[in-house]
């Protein structure tokens, strides 16, 4: 593909790396951190060819639904899907799924401590 | 078949299985039990299966052969046994998804999909080998080893429901179901040999799937035939209340729709699948099944879907984007593994997850946080969501002109283990026919169309309308009649 004219240009730093990779709550050990870097900027090289597209006017999709929908007048109208109502039902039983809880005492699902002095 | 010759074979098809065990040929506990005898035997050089669920299985079987025993009218699925893709939640059974992170969870209820195939009576044999959380194009990135291709060791089975194709392909099972987000199942079919049909979006409920990129997974099943593919569709299509995308639109009967000529249907040739990078004995395969298609009365049509080229990218930004809000649950308070030593809330999640996760999840759950910060959202998130419109666009307008698409399901037959798997861009572009069906939320599928000098099996992809799976069947029916 023509993604080597952009591959040359570092789109991020080892900083935003570390910084992406807490927001993602994920720890990187040194090596990964190297190979992240270049992984990173090789798919974000591939990903600025989006860049030669005019967008201007173009609506973004976020589910299927919404441009069927927008297509639906001149062609087969498809059917939509719909919510359920908004009432309350049965669900899973407690200690079902606290057998699959690391820690718990029965009740609630325990974790270390939230609140640091 | 014959009757007079006993084999101890897994049934190939649906119909043969079905048919065995409703005139009291077989007892569809015999029928599970050659699964778990040929499994005990193949599988050691496959590793398709991650767990088996004997019980559950075995159970089910003597319900239906006490059934048949009586007489009663059997469901579609009597004793038809099958695998299900360990990204899917079976009640009495482990769901790892291919990963560290859920080791020894069990799931308390079964995914929809799984609790239709058991209501029509299918005999759940266990769990199949994947990609970890389905990210991957080879079935290299499971954490519980590679899968093997039962047509070449050496090879890959694809990915990333490599199981589920290996299993079919090897007849460990009649029939599997995988998951498919941007080729995951028809990219599998095709280095397999075996047939891997995706749904339209909202055709088959994704309750109890255990979520990649919720805008683009799709449920669908891998078969040796056509007829079963539709079989299958036909138990697991259909509204449900526990997914508010599946469509109400109905249910029709899709085998009866095989019956169908497909005489007169017009069949697209899209110029930008046929480009550089396609294999040539693929590209001849592709075109042997286009003539095949001719000569049964359909008429070919060149079309273009000139945004093709942007699908890999625009596939790449959304479907991280998506996985790496999807994947924040797994922090390990509810379910699945937990650090050991953690003194603080943060160092936890973090020490979990680093443990947890594998190489390429990390690598995309990293790709999808940086294209959703601030900054960077709409230079990515929102410009790929735009890019997804533009695609989307290219169908509905070549849809005005012909009834389905046919191209190759892959640019390559299966390629050798360990072959990309240190250059993540090259492994992605391996998704470049099958990626451009998810994001328009088409429907389409993979059959087989020829081998390879080498042997190794091709794949022809017929793509179809929104809810138009009856006309992809229809015409995969078709390219398999012609291979005799």
């Amino acid at each position: 593909m023509d993604s080597t004219h952009h591959a040359s240009q570092q789109k991020v730093s080892l900083e935003q790396v570390l910084r992406v990779a807490e927001l993602a709550q994920l720890e990187l050990t040194l090596d990964e951190q190297t190979e992240m870097l270049r992984d990173l900027n090789s798919i974000l090289g591939h990903v600025a060819q989006l860049n030669e597209l005019d967008t201007t006017d173009v609506p973004a999709m976020a589910q299927v639904k919404e441009v069927l929908d927008q297509a639906a007048e001149d062609s087969v109208k498809i059917f939509g899907s719909t919510l359920r109502g908004d009432q309350s039902r049965p669900s899973l039983d407690r200690g079902t799924v606290m057998e699959q809880a690391p820690e718990t005492d029965g009740i609630y699902f325990k974790v270390p401590k939230v609140i640091e002095r | 078949m014959t009757g007079s010759k006993p084999t101890k074979a897994v049934p190939r098809t649906i119909r043969i299985a079905r048919q065995a065990v409703a005139s009291g040929e077989t007892k569809a506990v015999a029928i599970a039990e050659r699964c778990y005898a040929t499994i005990a035997t193949e599988d050691a050089n496959i590793n398709a299966w991650l767990s088996l669920s004997k019980e559950r299985a075995l159970e089910q079987a003597a319900r239906i052969d006490k059934m048949a025993e009586r007489g009663e009218t059997l469901p579609p699925l009597a004793g038809v046994p099958i695998g299900i893709k360990d990204v899917l939640t079976m009640l009495g059974a482990p769901a790892t998804a291919g990963s560290k992170i859920l080791e020894g969870y069990r799931p308390p209820y079964d995914a929809t999909v799984v609790a239709r195939l058991d209501a029509a009576g299918a005999v759940l044999l266990g769990k199949l080998n994947c990609d970890e959380f389905a990210m991957g194009s080879s079935n290299e990135n499971s954490a519980y080893g590679p899968v093997h291709n039962p047509r070449a060791l050496d090879r890959v089975p694809g990915g990333s429901s490599g199981g589920s194709a290996a299993a079919v392909a090897a007849n460990m099972a009649v029939a599997t179901l995988g998951t498919d987000t941007g080729g995951s199942i028809r990219q599998p079919a095709s280095f397999c040999g075996v047939v891997g049909l995706l749904p339209t979006y909202g055709r088959v409920s994704r309750y109890g799937l255990i979520a990649f990129a919720s805008s683009l997974d799709r449920v669908g099943p891998f078969t040796h035939t056509v007829e079963d593919a539709a079989t299958l569709l036909g138990v697991l299509a259909g509204h449900d209340a526990m997914d508010a995308t599946t469509s109400l639109e109905p249910v029709p009967d899709y085998v009866a729709a095989l019956d169908q000529p497909v005489k007169g249907l017009r069949i697209g040739i899209p110029e930008e699948y046929f480009s550089d990078g396609l294999d040539p004995e693929v590209r001849a395969a592709i075109e042997k099944a286009a003539d095949d298609l001719r000569a049964a009365g359909c008429t070919l049509h060149k079309v273009s879907l000139p945004h093709t080229r942007y699908a890999i990218p625009t596939y790449y930004v959304l479907a991280t984007a998506e996985a790496s809000a999807n994947l924040a649950r797994f922090d390990g308070v509810r379910y699945g593994l937990r650090a050991a030593n953690a003194t603080s809330l943060s160092g936890m999640y973090r020490q979990s997850r680093d443990a947890g996760f594998g190489k390429e999840v990390k690598r995309r759950i990293l790709l999808g946080t940086y294209v959703l910060s601030a900054g960077y959202y709409d230079a990515y998130y929102r410009k790929a969501q735009q890019v997804r419109t533009l695609l989307t666009r290219d169908f509905l307008q070549a849809f005005h002109s012909v009834d389905a698409m046919l191209t190759p399901t892959a640019p390559t037959p299966a390629f050798k283990l360990g072959e990309k798997t240190d250059d993540p861009l090259s492994m992605y572009l391996a998704d470049i026919y099958t990626v451009t069906a998810n994001l328009a939320g088409i429907c389409g599928i993979s059959v087989p169309c020829g081998n390879s000098k080498e042997g190794l099996p091709i794949g022809a992809q017929i793509l179809g309308k929104h809810f138009d799976e009856a006309t992809v069947l229809r015409l995969a029916n078709a390219v398999e009649q012609a291979q005799g």
